[in-house]
């Protein structure tokens, strides 16, 4: 993601510059415009209104509602929502506690992503019977519905009768209450967001692999280097544009990551992320507490950019321009 | 601690080239065929399990010790298909307007810019992209009560238009990315011939930059698509509680509501949604690989 700054075209004041600009860049405009109009209407706006709601104490009693034709009754609460999620109260969703289980989260699926996804595309990098097979059965986890994958996924963690526990059982060990009220339930959804990431990360960089070129191989190999050693200065380095984004991109998407969490173990809190707090107090309970989801939504926000701007320029030390 | 290919070129004896590739020896053979027979097994044992289920009945789906077939039967599917169990068809129909909406409108609009983005030095266009990039970071949880409260303005909440919109705000800065990095790699020459041959910029881009990057377009188009076929939290908190309303996402939930889940026909229904996903995405994933490494990776 080349994003170097382009230098404007100055406009001078005298309109004939317009004219001349206008004439070189109105469709370029005109192309471009629909999408900022979308995501003005659509994210700009709404995130700048999601910060006001964060300092009131907005809920589904007192939001403006046109059906029922009432107006909006929230008051500006000031820094409340923030002093309530960030002294760790229980019953804010224990901030802290919560933040350092997403990063777990975060961490463990990123990493287990990355490492299986390359190991799997350098297997794959190489001339051999059944290789597209292979490949169309690997991507399979990213064809299927998330939903579907989660409930799949349920069933074959269930205590009674899942698979999981058959298996165990099988070969003497005991089985498991995988989707309980214990860690072992993060360890579950763990599990299954690699097995449904896992593909995304092995074609991106089996995409890069292939951009690396097959005399760097061979000279590396004339020169008397093991393939570990082409894999750690032929390989890596050639991966190293690839992985950085798509490290980027898994950890912004991971960190995010609802929908396993809330279909594999609902409101569980051993597996409570800061996104699913952040929806079950938007959407259950009666009043709907609008407000702390918008300060919990901010929070990840200020976390997600903090991370990516030092990341960015960790990156750019290394010399990589993401 | 790259290597520098030319140094090694030079060193390299020309005499000796012998392709590795032809001289692996049997055992790592076996191995390397191992490890991905292991690894094809873990990514669809759970696929096909899902298959199996569907074709037992909701009391034999929780028999402690899985057959794989006991008093298998079509019925699940056919109590899904008729509507006696959810309004499955309801759901289905759905979801399929709201991912061709999302997917028509997210390409189209994707395109323009992420070909003005890729063509063009105009004033604005840093910012465009690294504006872009940070929409990714936006967590749902942010964007959903404003969202709800703008659509409840505009007396769209509850409805497929503004679901679609909301999709759209999502899969549109990935797949720009993804398309602006597929329209670099085409060559500008082309566009320089269309335009001497009295093409408008409009014209070059519809007549011969979008045929070129239809590989492009497969990817993104499946992407958007992913992106609102599969989505949960919107649609779960945008939609109408209408039972007839929901996407499928939504509506299978209700077979795992209450006490007992009803995995039989959770399964059958799961099976007919996956079943036309999977189709798209083998007819894509060829151009998954030159897609995604020249978009949202190199780009």
């Amino acid at each position: 993601m080349t994003l170097t700054a382009e230098k404007p075209v100055a406009l001078a004041g005298r309109p004939g510059r317009v004219r001349t600009f206008l004439g070189r860049f109105w469709f370029v405009y005109a192309m471009v415009l629909p999408v900022v109009v979308v995501l003005g209407v659509l994210v700009v706006f709404p995130l700048l209104q999601g910060l006001y709601f964060s300092f009131t104490d907005i809920n589904d009693n007192n939001i403006a509602n046109p059906v029922l034709d009432r107006p909006a009754r929230y008051e500006i609460t000031g820094l409340e929502n923030y002093f309530h999620v960030l002294s760790g109260d229980p019953s804010y969703g224990a901030f802290w506690a919560t933040l350092a289980r997403t990063l777990i989260w975060t961490f463990a699926c990123v990493f287990l992503h990355y490492t299986i996804g390359l190991a799997l595309a350098v297997l794959l990098n190489r001339p051999m019977r059944f290789r597209t097979l292979y490949r169309v059965l690997l991507i399979l986890p990213w064809a299927v519905p998330v939903f579907i994958s989660a409930f799949a996924w349920k069933y074959l963690f269930n205590s009674e009768y899942g698979l999981v526990n058959w298996a165990l059982e099988a070969v003497g060990l005991p089985g498991q209450v995988w989707l309980g009220q214990s860690d072992l339930a993060l360890v579950s959804v763990v599990v299954v967001n690699v097995w449904l990431g896992v593909p995304f990360m092995m074609v991106a960089l089996l995409g890069g692999l292939q951009a690396i070129p097959a005399d760097l191989y061979e000279a590396a190999e004339m020169d008397g280097a093991t393939p570990w050693q082409r894999f750690v200065h032929v390989t890596l380095p050639g991966l190293r544009t690839v992985s950085s984004s798509v490290v980027l991109l898994g950890v912004i998407w991971t960190f995010n990551m609802f929908p396993v969490i809330y279909l594999m173990t609902g409101n569980n809190p051993h597996t409570r992320i800061l996104v699913t707090y952040a929806f079950e107090r938007f959407f259950s309970g009666a009043t709907r507490d609008f407000a702390i989801a918008s300060t919990y939504g901010v929070l990840i926000l200020s976390v997600l950019l903090v991370f990516a701007t030092v990341y960015r320029r960790a990156m750019r030390g290394q010399g990589e321009v993401l | 601690m790259s290597i520098d290919a030319a140094s090694l070129r030079a060193a390299a004896p020309v005499a000796d080239r012998r392709s590795h590739r032809t001289r692996r020896s049997a055992l790592s053979s076996v191995a390397l065929h191992s490890a991905l027979v292991f690894a094809s097994l873990v990514a669809v044992f759970p696929v096909f399990w899902v298959l199996v289920v569907s074709f037992k009945p909701n009391a034999k789906a929780i028999e402690s010790t899985p057959t794989l077939f006991n008093e298998s039967s079509l019925d699940n599917y056919a109590d899904v298909l008729s509507g006696s169990k959810g309004a499955f068809l309801s759901w289905f129909g759905n979801s399929v307007l709201i991912a061709a909406l999302t997917t028509v409108l997210g390409v189209l609009m994707a395109a323009t810019t992420a070909y003005a983005a890729s063509r063009f030095r105009f004033p604005g266009r840093h910012w465009l992209l690294l504006s872009f990039l940070v929409v990714q970071m936006f967590p749902f949880a942010v964007l959903i009560v404003p969202l709800y409260n703008i659509l409840l303005h505009l007396g769209l909440q509850g409805s497929v238009l503004g679901l679609v919109l909301v999709y759209c705000s999502t899969a549109i800065p990935f797949a720009t990315f993804m398309l602006k990095g597929y329209f670099d790699s085409i060559p500008t020459d082309i566009d320089e011939a269309g335009r001497v041959d009295g093409l408008s910029p409009f014209g070059v881009f519809w007549r011969l930059v979008l045929p070129l990057a239809r590989p492009g377009l497969a990817v993104t188009a499946f992407y958007s698509f992913i992106v609102a076929w599969g989505e949960v939290a919107f649609a779960s908190a945008l939609l109408s509680a209408d039972d007839r309303s929901k996407t499928l996402a939504v509506g299978l939930q209700v077979f795992v509501q209450q006490n007992r889940t009803e995995w039989g026909h959770l399964a059958a229904a799961s099976v007919l949604v996956a079943v036309p996903a999977v189709l798209v995405f083998y007819l894509v994933q060829r151009f998954l690989v030159s897609g995604l490494s020249a978009g949202s990776v190199k780009g």
